[in-house]
C-alpha cells in the first residue's frame, strides 16, 4: 500500500498522497450509485414477495371453500323393509340394503307434490351419491336405527355445493346453468326451513379419489406420498452419505475420483422425466416391480435425490474444521471412529438440512411418475408400498384438468394441503438445524 | 454407521421382495385423457357395486395408451385401453406382433370440439373454411386454391366482412394432444378440401395435402395454451376477444361463463353433436385385450357396467359427465359385439 502511494505521489506530486482529493461530486455519484444499488434491490424483493403474494392469494381464495362442503337436512325413515329385509340385522345383511331408497323416499316426503319421474330425477339430484354412503355408515355404527326415524345431515350434490358457495351465478338464464329453475325453488325451500348448512368437509381428508368431486379426497394421494417418501428416504439417505462419506473422507483424489465428483454434479442438473424414463427401463421392466406402486416412485424420486444429498453431505463434511479430525488421530482413533464419533455428528444438521430439502422436491414431482403408472385414477387408499397409488402433485395435476366446476376448487385445496407439508418439512429442516448447530 | 447399514439392507431387501412376481386381481386401463372422464366413473361406479377392487386408470393419451396395451400378454399389461380416435392399423400390427392376436373393439360416444368465447363478447357463427384461413399456415391465393401464400390475416373481418373486426387470437391444445388431432383432422382438413384444387392435391400428392391442411400458423394467432382445458377456459373469461379449443363436456360444465361458436351453421348443442350434424366430432373407443379375460377377474363384468344403459344410455350416469351417447341402435350391436368379445379387424 504504502508502495503504491509512493509511485502515486511520485507522479502527481500530491500534498495528500494516500488519500484521494474529496471531490464533492465524485462523491455524491458514489453515494448516488449505492442508493441507485439499494433500491433495486428493493424492487427486487417487492416483486418477488407481491409474486407470492399473489400466487398466494389466488390459491387460497380459489380453495378456501373446499374444506367445507353444503349438508341438507332430511328426515329420514329408517325402513326396515328396505334395509333388512331378511330381518337378520347382521352387517351382511345390512349391507345389501337399498340405501339410495331411504333419501329418495325422504324427499319426495318433503316435496310431495313432485310426481312426475323427470321431475323426481332432478329432485334426487339435490343429493350427492356420497348421501347412500353416509346412510350406510350411519346404519353399520348403530345397527339399532333401523325401523326408526331421525333428521340427517346429508351430502349435497356439487352443484348444490357451487350454487349455495356463489360460484354458480343464480341470474343466468336457466339453461347457462347446471341447476334449474325447480331446483332452485327446492334448494330455497329447504333453505328457508334452515335445513341447509356448510360445514367442515371431512370427507376431503379421509377419501381416495372419486369421480364425483363433492365424494373426492386426498387422502390416498397423501398416503401415496407417505410410502413413496418412505421408500426415497430408506434408499437415498444411508446411500447418499455413505456415497459421501467415502469420496470426502477416503477416497483418493485421482482422474476416476474428479470423474465421479463431475457426474454426480451433473445428475443433479438432469430433466426428472429423464428419471423416469429410467425408472421404467430399469424398475419396472429389469426389476419386475409392479407399476403405480409407490415403491416404483419411492425408487425412481430415490435416484433423483441422491445427487442433492451427497453434495450437501460432502459440503457438511468439509465444513468440520480438520483440526478435530487431526486432533481424534492424534489421541488415536481410527478412521472409521474418526468419522462416526467426531465428523459425522458434527456434519449431521448440514446432512439432514441436504436430505429434508432434496425430499421436498421429491415430493412435488410428477413428471418421472408419468411413465411407471402413477398418474392414474385410484380409489382404493394404498396399505403398503405395493399397492397401486398417486401422490398428492398428481392428484392436483388430474383435478386440475376435470370438467367439472367443484374441481376447481379441490385443486386449490390440494395445493394448499402440498404447500403445507413442504412448509412443514422445511420448518422441520430449520428446527433440526439450530437443535444440532455447533460453532467453533 | 451400522444403522445406516441395517438401513441399506432393509433397502436392497425390499426391492428383492418387490422382484418376486404377483398376480394381478385388479383391472388396469391406460390411455386417452378424453376418455379418462368416463372410464374413471365408470371404473369407481363398478368398484362400488361390485365385489371387485375398484379398476386403476391411468392417462397416459390414446397413443401411449395403446403403445402398453399392445406391448404383450401378462398381468405386467395393461387389459383395456381408451382411445379418442380409432385403433391404427399400425398398432393391431405391433400387437400381433406381441402375440396380442384378439382385441374387442367398444365404441363408446362422440365427442364434440367446440370453438368457443367468452359470453361477454357477442356470439358468431363460422364456417370451416373460414376456420381454416383463420389458422393455417399457409392459405390459397386464389378462390381454386392453385397457388399458395403465408397466412395473411389479422383480422377475423379480414377473412370474411361477415365476421367481428377483432384480432384473431385462439387458445388451443399442442400437438402431443388427441383433440388438437382430431380438431385438425375434422375442422382444419374439412375447411381445406373445399378449395377444388387442394382437394385435387389430396390424390395426386397426399404429403402436401396433409401438409397444407394440417399445417397451423405459428405467428402467434393460434397460442398454444397447454393440455389444460379448464385453463384454458379461465383465460377465455378473463379476455373476451379469445377463443378457445376444447371438449364438448367442458363447455358443457361452464355454459355460464363461455359460449360455443355455430360451425357451418350449427351450434355445439347435446342434440347436434350427437346426431352428427356438428361438423366437428368424434369418437372415442375403447380396447379389450380377450387374452385377459377370464383370467384378470373383472374385465366382462367392467364392459357390462360400461354399456349398461344407466351408463351410457340417454339418461345414463356418462350423459351427466359429458358423454354423448350413439344411438339406440349403434348401442344395441355395440353391447352384442362387445359382451361376445367380438374380435376386431382391420
Amino acid at each position: 500500500m504504502t508502495d503504491a502511494g509512493e509511485t502515486l505521489s511520485g507522479r502527481h506530486r500530491d500534498p495528500a498522497p494516500n488519500r484521494p482529493a474529496l471531490d464533492d461530486r465524485r462523491l455524491r455519484r458514489r453515494y448516488a450509485a449505492e442508493r441507485r444499488f439499494k433500491a433495486c434491490g428493493v424492487v427486487a424483493i417487492g416483486v418477488a414477495t407481491i409474486a407470492l403474494a399473489w400466487l398466494l392469494f389466488s390459491i387460497v381464495a380459489q380453495g378456501y371453500q373446499a374444506f367445507v362442503h353444503t349438508y341438507i337436512k332430511l328426515d329420514v325413515a329408517f325402513d326396515a323393509q328396505q334395509l333388512d329385509p331378511t330381518g337378520g340385522n347382521t352387517p351382511e345383511a345390512l349391507a345389501r340394503g337399498n340405501y339410495g331408497g331411504l333419501y329418495k323416499n325422504a324427499l319426495r316426503d318433503r316435496f310431495a307434490d313432485v310426481k312426475n319421474r323427470r321431475d323426481r330425477r332432478a329432485l334426487y339430484a339435490l343429493l350427492s351419491r356420497g348421501a347412500e354412503d353416509d346412510l350406510h355408515a350411519m346404519v353399520l355404527s348403530d345397527p339399532s336405527i333401523v325401523g326408526s326415524r331421525k333428521e340427517v345431515w346429508l351430502t349435497a350434490s356439487d352443484d348444490v355445493d357451487m350454487l349455495l358457495k356463489g360460484k354458480i351465478d343464480r341470474d343466468r338464464p336457466e339453461r347457462e346453468r347446471p341447476i334449474e329453475d325447480r331446483q332452485l325453488a327446492w334448494i330455497d325451500s329447504l333453505a328457508a326451513d334452515g335445513r341447509v348448512e356448510t360445514r367442515f368437509n371431512t370427507r376431503f381428508f379421509s377419501a381416495g379419489a372419486s369421480r364425483e368431486p363433492e365424494l373426492a379426497g386426498i387422502w390416498g394421494a397423501i398416503m401415496g406420498s407417505f410410502f413413496a417418501m418412505m421408500v426415497t428416504l430408506l434408499l437415498s439417505f444411508p446411500v447418499g452419505v455413505g456415497a459421501a462419506v467415502y469420496l470426502e473422507e477416503f477416497a483418493p483424489r485421482n482422474r476416476w475420483t474428479d470423474l465421479i465428483e463431475v457426474n454426480i454434479n451433473n445428475l443433479a442438473a438432469v430433466p426428472s422425466i429423464v428419471f423416469g424414463l429410467l425408472g421404467l427401463a430399469v424398475i419396472l421392466n429389469f426389476f419386475g416391480v409392479p407399476r403405480s406402486a409407490p415403491l416404483a416412485g419411492g425408487m425412481v424420486l430415490a435416484l433423483m435425490t441422491l445427487p442433492t444429498i451427497i453434495i450437501a453431505t460432502r459440503a457438511a463434511l468439509k465444513a468440520v474444521p480438520p483440526s478435530i479430525r487431526e486432533a481424534a488421530l492424534g489421541i488415536g482413533a481410527s478412521r472409521l471412529q474418526v468419522i462416526n464419533h467426531h465428523v459425522l455428528p458434527l456434519a449431521l444438521p448440514g446432512i439432514l438440512t441436504g436430505t429434508i430439502i432434496g425430499m421436498a422436491q421429491a415430493l412435488g414431482e410428477t413428471a418421472p411418475l408419468l411413465m411407471i403408472g402413477m398418474v392414474a385414477f385410484i380409489v382404493d387408499i394404498p396399505t403398503d408400498p405395493l399397492s397401486p397409488a398417486t401422490v398428492l402433485p398428481v392428484q392436483i395435476y388430474l383435478w386440475s384438468d376435470m370438467p367439472e366446476r367443484s374441481f376447481v376448487e379441490k385443486t386449490s385445496a390440494a395445493i394448499m394441503v402440498l404447500l403445507g407439508f413442504l412448509v412443514i418439512m422445511n420448518a422441520v429442516a430449520i428446527y433440526l438445524r439450530r437443535k444440532f448447530e455447533r460453532r467453533w | 454407521m451400522n444403522k445406516h447399514i441395517v438401513f441399506a439392507v432393509a433397502a436392497v431387501a425390499s426391492i428383492g421382495v418387490a422382484t418376486a412376481a404377483q398376480a394381478r386381481d385388479q383391472i388396469r386401463i391406460v390411455g386417452s385423457s378424453t376418455v379418462f372422464p368416463f372410464s374413471t366413473a365408470v371404473a369407481e361406479r363398478f368398484g362400488k357395486s361390485t365385489e371387485f377392487k375398484t379398476p386403476v386408470v391411468e392417462s397416459t393419451g390414446s397413443g401411449g395408451g395403446l403403445k402398453l396395451f399392445c406391448s404383450g400378454v401378462g398381468v405386467r399389461h395393461p387389459d383395456i385401453a381408451n382411445a379418442s380416435r380409432r385403433i391404427k392399423k399400425s398398432e393391431v400390427d405391433r400387437c400381433a406382433r406381441n402375440g396380442i392376436k384378439a382385441i374387442t373393439e367398444v365404441k363408446i360416444g362422440y365427442d364434440g370440439i367446440v370453438l368457443a368465447n367468452s359470453r361477454k363478447a357477442k356470439p358468431a357463427g363460422i364456417t370451416l373454411k373460414q376456420l381454416y384461413l383463420a389458422l393455417a399456415k399457409s392459405v390459397p391465393a386464389d378462390a381454386r386454391g392453385e397457388t399458395l401464400k403465408d397466412n395473411p390475416y389479422r383480422m377475423w373481418s379480414d377473412i370474411d366482412p361477415s365476421l367481428p373486426r377483432r384480432k384473431i387470437e385462439v387458445l388451443g391444445p399442442p400437438p402431443t394432444s388427441g383433440t388438437r388431432d382430431a380438431f385438425v383432422e375434422l375442422a382444419m382438413e374439412g375447411g381445406c378440401k373445399r378449395f377444388p384444387a387442394i382437394e385435387a392435391m389430396r390424390k395426386a400428392d397426399k404429403k402436401r395435402y396433409k401438409a397444407v391442411c394440417h399445417g397451423i400458423r405459428e405467428d402467434g394467432a393460434f397460442i398454444e395454451a397447454g393440455e389444460n382445458d379448464v385453463l384454458i377456459i379461465q383465460k377465455l373469461v378473463a379476455n373476451p376477444n379469445a377463443y378457445g379449443i376444447f371438449g364438448f363436456s367442458f363447455l358443457d360444465a361452464n355454459a355460464d361463463r363461455i359460449q360455443g361458436t355455430a360451425v357451418n351453421g350449427v351450434a355445439p348443442e347435446f342434440e347436434t353433436v350427437s346426431s352428427g350434424e356438428y361438423p366437428v366430432s368424434r369418437s372415442m373407443y375403447f380396447y379389450v385385450k380377450q387374452a385377459h379375460v377370464g383370467v384378470i377377474p373383472g374385465i366382462e363384468e367392467y364392459v357390462g357396467e360400461f354399456t349398461a344403459e344407466r351408463a351410457w344410455g340417454p339418461d345414463g350416469y356418462l350423459v351427466d359427465k359429458g358423454l354423448i351417447p350413439l344411438s339406440d341402435a349403434d348401442r344395441k350391436k355395440t353391447v352384442q359385439a362387445a359382451m361376445s368379445g367380438a374380435k376386431l379387424s382391420m
